[in-house]
């Protein structure tokens, strides 16, 4: 079981409390009606996916109901850090 | 290869089962191989024994990081069924069906499958009206497929509750009885014997670091063990890992890759010889030749290589099993494992050409490619053989998350299996 650090609530609670909801810090394209398909698709469904250091979001959704990210590790599942949206890791990801 | 028979098992009975030939051999690798194959699962080796047998290409090597069989193939729970939504889908899945119909006569191994049936439960009257759509879409296409209601299902299953008083109460089924299960070990071990006889080079304990690319064609694989070995084509079947092989041929697949679990109960005896699955309560259970309770659910949230889980998709799972048998409350859970399945967005697989000439993937079975193998095998051989995608396996090229033409099966695929 995970033990997962909300930056809001300021606690570590349990992984039951928390959904995962996929990699972090995928921007969407500024101006849609002008992205090729190729753009389009990449940004839907195309993922990093690493074996390794992840940069993803995570919701706390039995408690404050915040997004907030995680740099967690995907073979050994360690979590490195939590932090708020809008702030930047400050360990890399594998590509 | 030696031929099993009855005869044999009497013969070899005489002189104490001492002289069996060993099953196949494990040669060194070769400096070049007309096609390599990277990943020894199910899907790898069927691809390779399809190369031999349809297509004549023998100078074959199957590259296995662990042993044969040691992933998804061995740790699945070997529901095998063919009721999927999409005429695509459907008929890639039936052709699997009617290859495992004949499949341990064709390999001279006994793969053990058992045609006992699998009902995808309703519980809701939308869960209702999804069946129907799907069952007629599936007769559609020749597959068998019933609804049954409430009452059809517990004369298949008497020891479910199928009373109105539960909290999630059985409506009824999609009941598709020439599915089933079979043996997930001997799968592996039968296409691999059988490949093996006919030259295909099995070559475990070697893990492939790197794809060669030059002028844009693959040209062979950067092994850890055994250097380089060169290779006119090469296909990548290495399910939870396809994101990392594709990494070394420098680009993405729209794939992510996340743990799923499944657990084994005590031997008890014979109670259920079907197999039970439920979208809405979220498990699935049947009952192994041994006597073991065979369950599973869904993957863990979140991405993961590690080939285990979270305690708490555990309880989910046992939790929707006692709903459904609450006379399964106090069996005793013997071993629980994981395994690392590579989900696709629309719930179907990528069998496909990539951005590097000569370099095929199949991948993207996610949760539910057991039942696929023989066929899944069967086409990409041909592919791989012909360098042109199989009819069967076209629709599911990469180019789809492109276009457009998605092929969602999150409905027929259900609790991931
Ligand atoms: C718990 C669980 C339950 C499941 N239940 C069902 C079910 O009931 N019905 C169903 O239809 N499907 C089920 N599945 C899905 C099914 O197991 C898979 O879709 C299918 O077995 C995939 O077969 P494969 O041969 O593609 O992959 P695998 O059997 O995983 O084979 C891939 C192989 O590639 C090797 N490999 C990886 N990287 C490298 C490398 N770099 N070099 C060399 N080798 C490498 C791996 O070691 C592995 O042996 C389940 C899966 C799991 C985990
Ligand atoms: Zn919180």
């Amino acid at each position: 079981m995970l033990h997962i650090y909300c930056p809001y609530c300021e606690e570590h609670r349990e992984e039951e409390e928390f959904h995962a909801k996929g990699e972090a810090h995928i921007a969407r394209p500024a101006d849609p009606d002008n992205t090729t398909d190729t753009e389009w698709g990449d940004y839907l469904y195309f993922r990093k996916n690493p074996r390794g250091l992840h940069h993803e979001m995570w919701v706390h959704a039995l408690g404050c109901r915040k997004f907030f990210n995680v740099t967690r590790h995907t073979v050994t599942y360690e979590i490195l850090e939590t932090y708020k949206m809008g702030e930047q890791p400050t360990q890399g990801a594998d590509a | 290869m030696q031929r099993y028979s009855g005869f044999g098992l009497v013969k070899h009975a005489l002189d104490h089962h001492e002289n069996w030939q060993r099953i196949w051999r494990n040669p060194k690798p070769k400096d070049h191989y007309d096609v390599i194959i990277v990943g020894g699962g199910g899907h790898g080796l069927a691809t390779a024994y399809y190369l031999a047998k349809e297509h004549g290409i023998t100078n074959v090597a199957v590259i296995e990081k662990g042993f044969l069989g040691g992933g998804n193939t061995g740790r699945n729970t070997t529901i095998v069924r063919s009721n999927y939504l999409w005429d695509e889908a459907a008929h890639l899945y039936e052709h699997a069906m009617k290859l495992w119909e004949g499949l341990s006569q064709d390999l001279n191994y006994n793969v053990m499958f058992s045609q006992r049936g699998v009902l995808n439960l309703g519980h809701n009257l939308q869960d209702m009206r999804d069946i129907q759509r799907r069952v007629n879409a599936n007769r559609l296409n020749g597959i068998d497929s019933e609804v049954l209601d409430t009452q059809g299902v517990q004369e298949i299953v008497p020891h479910m509750d199928c009373s109105p008083n539960t909290r999630y109460p059985v409506l009824g089924a999609s009941w598709q009885p020439r599915a089933g299960v079979a043996r997930h070990d001997a799968v592996a071990w039968g296409f691999a014997r059988a490949a093996d006889a006919m030259g295909v080079d099995l070559i475990q304990q070697t893990e492939v670091v790197d794809l060669i690319v030059e002028d844009g064609g693959i040209v062979g694989v950067e092994t850890k063990q055994h250097g380089t070995i060169k290779a006119g084509k090469v296909g990548c079947v290495v399910a939870g890992n396809s994101g990392v092989l594709a990494k070394m041929g420098g680009f993405r697949l729209p794939l992510e890759s996340h743990p799923l679990q499944a657990l084994v109960s005590e031997p008890i005896k014979p109670i259920l010889d079907t197999v039970v699955m439920s979208n809405a309560v979220h498990g699935y259970v049947s009952q192994s030749d041994k006597g073991d309770l065979v369950i599973g659910a869904g993957i863990d949230g979140y991405n993961g290589y590690g080939q285990r889980g979270s305690y708490p998709t555990i309880e989910h799972t046992l939790q929707a099993i006692v709903e459904l048998f609450p006379i399964f409350s106090r069996v005793r859970m013997n071993r629980q494992w994981g395994g690392i399945v590579d989900t696709c967005p629309d719930a179907c697989p990528i069998l496909s050409k990539t951005p590097v000439e000569n370099l095929f993937f199949n991948c993207g079975w996610g949760t539910g490619g057991f039942k696929a193998t023989p066929g899944s095998g069967h086409v990409f051989a041909a592919s791989l053989a012909k360098g042109e995608m199989h009819p069967l396996a076209a629709p599911f090229s990469i180019d789809r998350f492109h276009t457009g033409a998605l092929v969602d099966e999150h409905g027929a695929a259900g609790v991931a299996h």
